[in-house]
Parts: C-alpha cells; structure tokens; sequence
C-alpha cells in the first residue's frame, strides 16, 4: 500500500515541478496521472502492481475527497439564495448543455472516423 | 472544573482529530445508505457526508475556515487520486485507439459550449461580472476550480462549492440523463459524464462500467486542460 501510494505521490511531484518550470495552464496532478498511464504501459503493469492495488483503494473512495470543499456550501448559502436564478439555472442548463455536446459529438466524430478509415 | 471541561470543548472544535472524524463518519453514513437503498441515485455519499457535516458544523458553531483547515488531511488526497485515474484508463488503453481524435475535438467542444452557455446565462439572468467569474470553471474538478476561479477573479470557495454540486448532478442524473439523450457509446458517456461532472461524475461512472468510468476520468483531465487554456480567451471575449 505504502509503495502503491509512494508511486502515486511522485507522479504527481514530478507533474507539479513540470506544470511549474514550464508554466504551463495544466493541473500538476493531471501531467502526473498521464506520466503514470505511461509507466503502467511502458512496463505492462497487471492488476497486482502494488500501484494499481493502491489507486484502486484510493478512487473506490473518490467521493470522500471532496467532502470538505462540499461544505463551504453553508458558508455562501446566502450568496446562492441571493442570485438563487442565474447561479441554479446557469448550473442545471449549461451542465445539460455540456453533456449532451459532449456526448453527441463523440457519437458523431467516431462515426465519422470510422467511416473515414474503413476499407473502399 | 467547568473550566477545564471548556478547555477541551475549544481543543476538540479546532482539532483535525475531530473534523477528520466527523467527516469519515458522515461519508460512513453515505454508503450505508447508498447499501441499504441498493445503490438508489439519489443516495450519493458526498451529497450525504455534505448535508451531515454542514448540519453539524453549522450547529457546533464552528467557522468554515477552520473545519476546513481540519480536513486539509482528506482534501489532500485529491492529487494522488487524480493520478490514480491513469490506472482505469491503463486497463483499457486498448479502447483508445482511433479514438484520439474524436476524442480531443469533443472535449474542446463540452469545454467551449459548457463555458460560454454558463456566462451567457449568468449575465442574462443578471449576475454581475465576479458571479460570471464564479461560476465559469465550476466544470473543472474542485483544485482546478478553485485555482481558475482565483486567477481569474471569481470567489474560489464558491466556484468549489458550485464544482461539487455540478459533480453531485451528474453523479445522480448522469447515467439517466444520457440514456434520454441515447448516448449508449461506453466511451462517449464516459466523456460526457467527466467533462460536466469531473471525480464525482467519474466514480458513478466507475460504478456503472470499468470502460466508462476509464473515459470519465480521461474526460476530467482532458477538460481541466481544455477549460484552463480556453477560460481566459473566453471571458475577455465574453465578459
């Protein structure tokens, strides 16, 4: 488990340090999760690697971790049902929105490519 | 007496001992229900650990500063389980190939759409420019959230709070939302749950099937990276 998580810590060390010199727009953690999707490749990791045993411990609880930051809810519940309207309907909308671009595009896009790449 | 008895109680609401464990309680108390309901959507651990927590900090009295520098602990966590998503996605490496492409134009697409139709809407409905810069990067995961909320000067706390209700949303609606939509490509509803609804929509999507939990996660980081180069341009055209 230790090991597992050591892996885990350095790839997103390493990501941080990346994302800093080079001042790029990029999460650290998410150049770290593409550095480790490499290392899991590169060396074909199978499901007992001590670092797939301990990612996997790690997001079967994924939603605890964003426990505390849920809860700064009580601090602006007035803020929110003050711009109740734009801030709900903002929300709900464009989160609609998103899902559904997201979701045809791809569909769409696939179609598409395999069209594009199939024998004439 | 009394006076010692004070002592602990102000010890005890400033400690991350208690906070840590109020938390892991109440999250506890989530899956339980989330077991006793057999998985009802509706019964989401997060949704369930936030009510309960806000109820009790809020009754105790305690700032939110303060409980939330307790958790910092728990928050922490975040990174590492970010990177973690790189191992759904190593096993199913396989599914990414000719999918590259269609991929990366539909993240930038969700990222453009899911942006501009919430800063449209917000200043449609009257919210000023700081509401505008509030809500814009509530789509990103709640780090980044809050790191483009301040850089472009919205009230990171909100932006955070806002990215966990975006998260709880698709958690509980995602799957049937998209089965309105017909979306029923693993991958396709995978990346459409990650890009509105990043780490909370992907651990529904984890929970539906391993292929799309995979691409909600790939979907989460490819939309952090998408929002964080296009929020800026966006904003000085749109606002």
């Amino acid at each position: 488990m230790i090991t597992g998580l050591t892996w885990l810590l350095g790839c997103q060390l390493v990501g941080e340090v990346l994302v800093r010199v080079t001042d790029a727009p990029v999460p650290g953690p998410v150049v770290g999760m593409v550095l480790l999707f490499v290392l899991l490749q590169v060396r074909r990791a199978g499901d007992d690697a001590t670092v797939v045993r301990a990612a996997d411990g790690l997001l079967r609880h994924l939603q605890l971790l964003f426990v505390p930051a849920g809860v700064g809810v009580v601090v602006y519940l007035a803020t929110i049902r003050d711009h109740a309207v734009p801030i709900v309907v903002a929300l709900l909308v464009a989160w609609l929105v998103g899902l559904a671009a997201v979701g045809w595009s791809t569909v769409l896009l696939e179609r598409l490519a395999a069209r594009r790449s199939a024998p004439r | 007496m009394s006076g010692s008895l004070q002592e602990t109680w102000d010890w005890l609401v400033h400690s991350p001992l208690f906070f840590v464990l109020v938390t892991l309680v109440a999250y506890r108390l989530g899956r339980e229900l989330q077991e006793r309901t057999g998985g009802h959507a509706l019964a989401q651990p997060v949704l369930v650990a936030v009510a309960v927590v806000g109820t009790a900090i809020t009754l105790l009295d305690v700032d939110y500063d303060v409980y939330r520098s307790g958790t910092e602990l728990i928050a922490f966590w975040l990174g590492p389980a970010t990177v973690a998503l790189a191992v759904p996605l190593h096993r199913q490496a396989h599914r990414l190939r000719g999918f590259v492409v269609p991929m990366l134009v539909a993240i930038v697409i969700g990222a453009l759409v899911s942006v501009t139709t919430a800063v449209l809407l917000v200043q449609a409905l009257g919210g000023d420019d700081v509401l505008v810069r509030t809500v814009a990067p509530r789509s990103t995961t709640t780090p980044v959230a809050i790191a483009l909320s301040t850089t472009i000067g919205g009230l990171p706390p909100l932006s955070a709070v806002l990215a966990v209700v975006a998260g709880i949303l698709g958690a509980v609606a995602g799957p049937a939302v998209l089965d309105l939509l017909r979306v029923r490509d693993r991958r396709a509803r995978g990346l459409a749950l990650g890009a509105v609804s990043h780490g909370i929509g992907t651990s529904r999507a984890l929970v539906e099937d391993e292929t799309e939990g995979a691409f909600a996660g790939l979907s989460m980081g490819l939309t952090a990276l998408a929002t964080s180069i296009l929020l800026p341009v966006l904003l000085a055209l749109l606002a």
